[in-house]
This record gives C-alpha cells, structure tokens and sequence, in this order.
C-alpha cells in the first residue's frame, strides 16, 4: 500500500495585474496531483504552462482561486490553500522542504551557518548542525576554504550547490524541486541526482521541474503534463 | 495553538482623519510580523496603538500574559499597562538614543528593567547585563561607557539587549534598521533572528523595507492610507501580490 503525501484536487490560479488594467491571466485550470512516499513525479510542460506555477502553489508560496493542497503533516493533512501562516510556516519547517534556484539569505552570514539553519531550527545545537553542514558542502564539493565566507560572491553553481543543501539537509519528508541541477556541471548534477535518489529511499515525496532530460528520465518515477489553462490566448500574449 | 495577541477592529484617530482603521489579526508566539507601506500609511500609528503608547479610539486588543490571562489592553489600568510593559513587552525605536538612557552606562541601561522587576544585587545584574552585551555581540569590557562612545549599529544594538533581558514574550520594533548602514544592517538582521529564534519571542516590527520583511518576517500587513490592505505570508505577499497597491509596492523595489 502506498502512503499519499501530496493530494492536490482542482487547483486554479489566474494572476490578475492591477498595473496592466486588471488583465486576467490564467495559468493553473482545475489540475489535480497526488504524490506518494518515495516516489518521484516531474512536471512538464511547453513554457509558460504553469509548472514553476503548480510547483509554488504546492509550497504556498502563490495562493490559488480553487481546489485543495493537502499536504501530510505529522500524521494529519493540511490543506496548503486555507492552512494559516503560522500552521504553513510550521508546516514548511518540519515537512515541506523547497530548492529553488535563487539564493535568499541574509547577507554577511557564512555558508556553513546557512546550510546548518534548518537543523537549528529541528533543535540541533549550533555546533552539531555546523558540522553536518560540512558534511553536506563537502559532498557537494564546495572547497572547505569558502565555508566560513557568505555565498554573495560565489559562483552560480556555488551558491546553486549552497542552497540544494540548504533546502536538503534536514530530512523533510516531502521536497520540492525547482530546476535543482540547472547550472552544474556533469559531476555536481550525479551528486544532487544521488542526493534525490537518497532521499526518496528513505521514503521522502519529490516533485520537480527538470529541464534537463538525462536528470528528469533517471530520477522520475512518472511525468506529469500541467495542463494548459483554457483561455490560451491571453497567456501567449504575456509568455511570448 | 493560542494567540498571544489578538487584534480586532482597531481604530486611532486624529481629529477627524483616522490614523488607522479596521485592523484585525491575531499574532501567535514566536511569530515575527512586519507591517509595511508608504511613510503616512499609518504603521507606525498602528505599532504605538498596539503598544498602548497612544489612545485606540475604537475596537479591541488582547493580550495573554505567561500564565495564559487575558487582558484587554484598551481598557487596561495604566499601572497594569505599565506592568506588563516592564515584564513581557518590549519596544525598540528606530532612533537608539530614544530608547536607551544616554547618560549612564551600557551596563545600567541593561539592568534598569531587570532592577525594575526587583532584582538588587549589583554582582548578579553585572553578570547578567556583561552576558547581554556578549550576546548582542558587544564586549563585555563596555560595560561601564556609555552609549554616547557606541557607533549607530552598537547603539541598536543595546537597545535590543535592554530590551530582552528580562525575556519578553512580545516585542514591538518601528524602523529598528531604518537609522543603520547598509553593512551594519546585515549583522543586525542576523543577530535579530538568531535571538527570536533563541527566545522564541513573538515581534511586531514597522518597516518600510521589504526585503527586511522578507528575511525576517514570517508575515506581513501591508498598509494603505490607514487600512490593511492586504496580508498574509511574507513570501506569498512579495511573490504573489493580490491588491493593486502591493502589488506596485513590490514592483517598485530596486533590484540591486
């Protein structure tokens, strides 16, 4: 029997602009997904169909219109659309872990410090934390030199590497992933593709966007086609 | 979980224009809770009404105290406010030297709410005040000069100490970067959040700086001429603004 963690139904998201008089723009129309334990599901999609969209909308990080978010959380669903913020903060800490490509941190604190932040926030000491902080900048090949310095003036692989392990090292059970191996070479990407193998061998949900194809047909378990929201026209005018 | 503040319909006003209106939220323990807008938008009205500083007009707040009491702070006894200011609130302003003595030391500035709570031996409030300043990243060998010898980023950062010593549950902040440097801010914003983490105080902090809101507050009110226009998550808000003016708030920022 399989253990659902993610049980998306009918989510809608249309953005309205204000400033370009109130243009509608749909993106998300009645998309439904539901995830289990230790399975990997890719979305795809032409650009512009609303991934990167579904993909925030599961973090709670855009809200949407309609449908349910259910997310597993310590023995209990929570729907992500209605959830309070300090219930979806609670919920991102504990289970819903999310790796995006850009780097957002406070400037002036240390690699290592950043990486250790969400196992201080488990309850781990600082000292304990830092030192799988190292383990994980190690395996990711950031050279020990650059882990007491911010990552403001790493390189974009560097700083990609910073935050896959940042959104990875505590053991949340469900992991969002946006385009995580993007700007790595060869022998970074089979190390975060091990990481991702790793993590849904101890049973973690992985959802991401994998515009490489060798990364999304050796990770993924299944592909899942974001529908394209009806009124195609106006999008294409703002994606174009 | 129980809020430790709840807000509901608050209102101040001057003459016959409102300062603010209409505003409702609850804030829960260990929350961190930024208000923004535009200079004028009524935050900091807001922040002095919640802090009893200044007379709601309408509405109601209510705080619950260590013990789980409620205390409805609009119809507070002043010696009651005055109590609960000294024991679990603090209020930290944008400018250190309102909000720091500047005539004696750092160290008496970080014992007076300790002694204020009754706590008279001179050793122990030594101590106490020497961790605070090592806390707050300022050598304890400062103890005895006074703030007046700080640079603008120590002096804030005293104020802090002062203010959490006798850890309060809830803590009010207008502008506590506004008066730093750009380079002094970074640490401050650091030292911040390992604090509220450590102490797991809840924060209610005035800011017209949306990307302070973004890495220190898990929740933000946007405010327009004197309402609440939009709130919720801090991320949600900057990434997936909903009303016409936030979301002209967010695409003005300046992308370094």
């Amino acid at each position: 029997m399989t253990t659902l963690l993610i049980d998306a139904q009918n989510v809608s998201k249309t953005f309205v602009l204000h400033q370009q008089d109130g243009l509608a723009l749909p993106v998300l129309d009645d998309v439904s997904l539901q995830v289990a334990a230790g399975e990997c599901v890719a979305l795809v999609g032409p650009s512009g169909a609303g991934k990167s969209t579904f993909l925030k909308a599961l973090y709670a990080n855009y809200l949407v219109q309609a449908g349910t978010i259910g997310i597993f959380h310590r023995g209990a669903w929570v729907n992500m659309a209605t959830a309070l913020p300090h219930q979806i903060v609670e919920v991102r800490r504990h289970t819903l872990g999310y790796v995006s490509q850009f780097l957002r941190v406070i400037p002036r604190v240390s690699a290592l410090d950043i990486v250790a932040e969400p196992l201080v926030e488990w309850g781990e000491s600082q000292e304990a934390a830092r030192v799988v902080a190292g383990e994980w900048l190690a395996r990711l090949n950031i050279s020990e030199r650059l882990w007491s310095l911010p990552p403001a003036t790493f390189s974009g692989g560097e700083q990609q590497r910073v935050n896959i392990a940042r959104g990875m090292i505590a053991p949340r059970p469900i992991l969002l992933l946006d385009e995580p191996t993007a700007s790595l070479d060869a022998a970074n990407r089979a190390v975060v593709i091990a990481l991702m193998q790793e993590a849904k061998a101890r049973g973690a949900a992985l959802v991401g966007i994998f515009h490489d194809e060798a990364t999304r047909d050796t990770i993924a378990d299944r592909l899942f086609t974001v529908p394209l929201a009806r009124r195609l026209d106006t999008a294409k005018e703002l994606t174009a | 979980m129980t809020p430790i503040l709840s807000v509901r319909q608050v209102a101040k006003r001057y003459g016959q224009r409102y300062g603010c209106r209409e505003v409702s939220f609850d804030l829960y323990p260990g929350e961190v809770l930024c208000i923004v807008g535009e200079s004028g938008s009524g935050k900091s009205t807001l922040l002095s009404t919640l802090a009893g500083k200044l007379a709601a007009d309408e509405g109601e707040v209510t705080f619950r105290d260590v013990n789980g009491t409620e205390h409805d702070l609009l119809t507070l006894a002043e010696a009651d406010r005055r109590r609960l200011a000294r024991t679990e609130w603090g209020f930290v302003t944008q400018h250190a030297r309102d909000g720091l003595r500047m005539n004696v030391s750092a160290g008496a500035n970080v014992s007076e709410r300790l002694m204020a709570l009754g706590q008279r031996h001179y050793g122990e409030l030594r101590a106490t005040a020497g961790e605070w300043l090592e806390k707050v990243e300022i050598s304890a060998e400062r103890l005895d000069d006074r703030p007046s010898q700080f640079s603008g980023g120590m002096q804030q950062r005293l104020q802090i100490a002062r203010n959490l010593v006798t850890k309060p549950r809830l803590v009010f902040m207008d502008e506590p970067t506004g008066g730093l440097d750009v380079s002094v801010q970074a640490r401050f914003l650091d030292l911040l959040r390992r604090l509220v983490h450590e102490t797991g105080i809840a924060v209610i902090m005035v800011t017209h700086d949306l990307g302070v809101a973004r890495l220190l507050a898990h929740r933000t009110l946007v405010m327009q001429q004197g309402r609440v226009v939009e709130a919720g998550l801090t991320d949600q808000i900057l990434d997936d603004p909903q009303h016409p003016y936030t979301q002209l708030l967010v695409s003005s920022i300046l992308q370094a």
